[in-house]
């Protein structure tokens, strides 16, 4: 049995086994076709990787919190079909505070249940993940969601503007993953979110309120998702109800290829980074070598797994272990 | 028997961890027939050692010997294979299975098609129970089971093959005298069929009572063997951490002040009942019981993590409420559980933030923790209560179990809580750190906080405490001064035996 916790190039590379992987990909992408490089395909990946992103980070908080949230996408969903109907009732300026507002109740309430009823979150945010879709297309009727005037409007900035050539969306993942992870890393609160996920229980001895740490990191998630929501209706003005379906699975996968664990109490703002960039470019890559889409989901979750287990072998110093 | 093959021997073995030599070049060897004790410090590496020999570590160098054939042992299972068996320091029981299946998991019985042999499964456990002398069956759920029964699961676990070698990491840290007793019954037993045993323990009475040699290990590198009859405590203490140590009975008296902590017939179903004590600040209050006792019951419920059903709980004269531990803290309570990896740490966080915990709130610049003010705080501690420790950022779960043990005991002092509970504060803690500790607290009451210290262990009992409540299921028995204390009479209590109420 290869022994990876040695010094030397090859436990080097175990222990860095997702980047490596990562790595593999990029040249190997880079090879076959010039314009993975080249910058505005960089920044086109980053920019279309923004919305995913954006609903990552909010995830990290719930998962380093040892919980899941699978109600994201069909939240985001809700999100941008209620910012474009109010779009039009309301305008945009209170449209935006009021999809916030409402986004926030969803994510409280399942906070409440998961936090202090203390119910099984992969139960609840599986059950909302229907309920919320449900109610998006009660809100709709059903039909698409589209802006009237969708030239004089000065809503698509979120989603299609640009400061200094840099892409509104782009700006906005990076301030918010910044203030993100600031909190998760220096503030008490974020602390507080280890020790739940770690250990709940040494948590509640050590005096920290369990059922409230958790309630605010399904608020922070909900609140990740509105700004998903509002980036992806400024940048296509108009939505189907089903616009985030599947999301809640790709954005857990990126948080856990980053290298959260699943159980809890490990992961940062930083590592989702990593995870999310390394999705968008394994896909972006593929669709420039030309694959089909189908093919393409194949390959992409292969090389997941593939990364996990690297990560998974480089903890434990062995490719494969009898223990745990 | 000196001249026999010895079941197993070692040569030469290093293990590294990042940033920590955990073993030196250890050499040693084990006769079949004798009880040798592994001694040393926390953190010495006497886990570390256990875990190579059973493959779950890989040794960087090294070579191991069963029965002087050379031999790589790659997994616990091949271990197993070659009579090489284990009961670990830290339990590794699924609660939700039988005791049955607990012992024989990865290697259930079989009928055909693959059918698990249920009827034989059960008896073979309950006979291997027999001998064990255990109070339960094969079908027990394990989760029912008080930690020292789960310990006796795990030494039915290792009597399941016909050991060569049978290694005990501490085994009775949570075990009452009684089953202590059945426990060095089951070790003759293994002696007089030849089979040879490690034992690993910081208790030198047991070393004294059981053993045939010592080795010493200190600081990851061997120390030398002695042979138990020729040598003493100190002899070995003095291999051990260098130095000398004082063992002797609590005398010093210190001023006691006012009333802190005041608990009048207090209730809690049938936990505990109609319990009422003080503790005055500047004084150490030990409750001595066995386990089941109520003791920790008491704790948790002045912690705020039960709700008494009858009964009072008064803070400097005051009667409060307490429903959360949040609440306890802000009134001055600190406590230090007796679950050191359950309830004490996150085992995923490092050692510095862990200590930090519950007053992670008060330690901010801005919005932010403020890092300079979190590891002034560990390094105080850490220099305290000697914790190795390569660093702060090392992971909780990293560190040996005694270690592991002194961080939380470093979490809650740095609280300067106005009263302090300790459950079981020396459990797994080496001899010289075992009278720092104890040291400690009576400083801490010598500075005017009110201690409240739970154990099992008579010495520490008496050693510490200005008075001692005694326990017995779930009802105080008697309060004795340190003059008046004597161990027969502490035993009386104990045991529910009804003392002369002369005193
Ligand atoms: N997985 C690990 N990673 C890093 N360091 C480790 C690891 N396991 C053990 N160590 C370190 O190796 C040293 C020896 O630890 P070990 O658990 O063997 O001590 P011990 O003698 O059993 O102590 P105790 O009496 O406290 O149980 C310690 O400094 C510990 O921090
Ligand atoms: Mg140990």
């Amino acid at each position: 049995m290869a022994e990876l916790t040695k010094k030397g190039i090859g436990g080097f590379l175990a222990r860095q086994g997702i980047l490596v992987a990562f790595v593999i990909f990029m040249v190997g992408f880079a090879l076959a076709n010039q314009r993975f490089l080249a910058m505005d395909n960089i920044f086109g990946v980053i920019r279309s990787s923004a919305i995913l992103g954006v609903m990552a980070l909010g995830v990290t908080f719930v998962v380093i919190g040892g919980n899941l949230d699978l109600s994201v996408g069909s939240m985001m969903s809700f999100s941008t079909i209620v910012v474009l109907d109010l779009h039009d009732k309301i305008g945009p300026t209170l449209a935006i505070p009021a999809m916030f507002g409402l986004t926030l109740l969803l994510g409280a309430f399942i906070g409440f249940l998961v936090g202090y009823l203390k119910l099984n979150s992969l139960i609840v945010t599986l059950g909302m993940l229907s309920a919320i879709h449900g109610l998006t297309l009660t809100w709709s009727g059903g039909k698409n969601m589209d802006i009237a005037d969708k030239q004089g409007t000065w809503f698509s900035i979120f989603g299609q503007g640009d400061i200094v050539g840099i892409p509104m969306p782009i700006i906005i993942f990076g301030l918010l993953a910044l203030v993100l992870g600031l909190i998760l890393s220096k503030t008490p609160f974020g602390r507080k979110i280890y020790a739940v996920g770690g250990n709940g229980q040494a948590a509640t001895f050590s005096g920290i309120p369990r059922a409230r740490v958790v309630f605010f990191t399904y608020l922070v998630s909900a609140f990740c998702v509105a700004t998903a929501g509002l980036l992806q209706a400024s940048r296509s003005l108009g939505s189907q109800n089903t616009v985030g379906q599947g999301y809640e699975l790709e954005v857990l996968a990126m948080v856990i290829l980053g290298g959260a664990s699943l159980l809890g109490g490990s992961g940062t703002i930083l590592k989702t980074l990593i995870g999310v960039l390394i999705f968008g470019f394994i896909e972006n890559g593929l669709l420039l070598v030309g694959l089909e889409f189908y093919v393409q989901d194949i390959v992409v979750w292969a090389v997941i797994i593939l990364a996990v287990w690297l990560d998974i072998a480089a903890k434990r110093g062995r490719l494969w272990s009898p223990i745990a | 028997m000196t001249d026999q093959t010895p079941v197993l021997r070692l040569e030469g073995v290093v293990k590294t961890f990042p940033g920590v030599r955990a073993l030196d070049g250890v050499s040693f060897d084990l006769r079949p027939g004798e009880v040798h004790a592994l001694m040393g410090e926390n953190g010495a590496g006497k886990s570390t050692l256990m875990k190579v020999l059973g493959g779950i570590y890989d040794p960087n160098e090294g070579q191991i010997y069963i029965a002087e054939e050379p031999v790589t042992i790659a997994s616990p299972m091949q271990a197993k294979a070659r009579g090489v068996v284990f009961i670990h320091q830290e339990l590794s029981l699924a609660d939700e299975l039988s005791v049955a299946e607990n012992i024989w998991l990865g290697e259930l019985p079989h009928k055909s098609f693959g059918r698990v042999d249920w009827k034989k499964l059960y008896d073979e456990t309950d006979a291997i129970l027999k001998t064990l002398n255990v109070g339960f069956d094969a079908r027990t759920r394990v989760g029912d089971l008080s930690i020292a029964n789960q310990q006796m699961v795990e030494i039915a676990r290792a009597l399941t093959v016909d050991p060569r070698a049978v290694i005990f990491d501490e085994p009775t840290a949570s075990l009452t005298d009684a089953e202590k007793v059945v426990l060095f019954e089951v070790i003759a037993d293994l002696q007089s069929k030849g089979v040879g045993i490690i034992y690993i323990s910081h208790r030198m009475e047991e070393i004294f009572k059981i053993t045939d040699r010592i080795s010493v290990l200190r600081d990851g590198g061997y120390r030398g063997t002695l042979n138990t009859a020729e040598t003493n405590e100190e002899e070995v203490t003095q291999l051990m951490i260098g130095r000398k140590l004082d063992l002797s009975r609590n005398e010093s008296h210190h001023e006691l002040g006012d009333v802190a902590l005041e608990v009048r017939n207090l209730s809690c179903g049938k936990l505990f009942e109609d319990v009422s004590f003080s503790v005055r600040r500047g004084e150490v209050v030990g409750f001595y019981g066995l386990v089941g006792a109520g003791r920790t019951e008491i704790a948790e419920t002045i912690f705020g993590l039960r709700d008494p059903s009858a009964g009072q709980i008064l803070l400097n004269g005051e009667e409060v409420r307490i429903h959360s531990p949040m609440e306890a803290i802000a009134r001055g309570i600190s406590l230090v559980p007796e679950d050191r990896k359950g309830q004490g740490l996150v085992l995923g966080m490092n050692c510095r933030d862990n200590m930090t915990l519950p007053q992670v709130d008060d330690l901010t610049a801005g919005p932010f923790v403020s890092d300079g003010a979190e590891v002034a705080i560990f390094d105080q501690y850490r220099d305290k209560l000697d914790i190795r420790t390569p660093g702060w950022r090392q992971i909780a779960g990293n560190l040996s179990g005694g270690n592991q043990q002194k961080i939380v005991i470093g979490k809650w002092l740095s609280m300067h809580p106005e009263v302090l509970i300790v459950d079981e504060p020396t459990r797994g803690i080496d001899v010289g750190s075992k009278s720092e500790i104890h040291n400690l607290i009576r400083d801490l009451a010598a500075q005017g906080y009110a201690v409240i210290v739970i154990s099992s262990e008579m010495p520490e009992v008496l050693h510490v405490s200005d008075r001692i409540v005694a326990m017995f299921s779930g009802k105080v028995m008697r309060t004795f001064t340190s003059e008046e204390v004597t161990e027969d009479s502490l035993i009386q209590a104990i045991s529910g035996l009804e003392g002369d109420k002369v005193a």
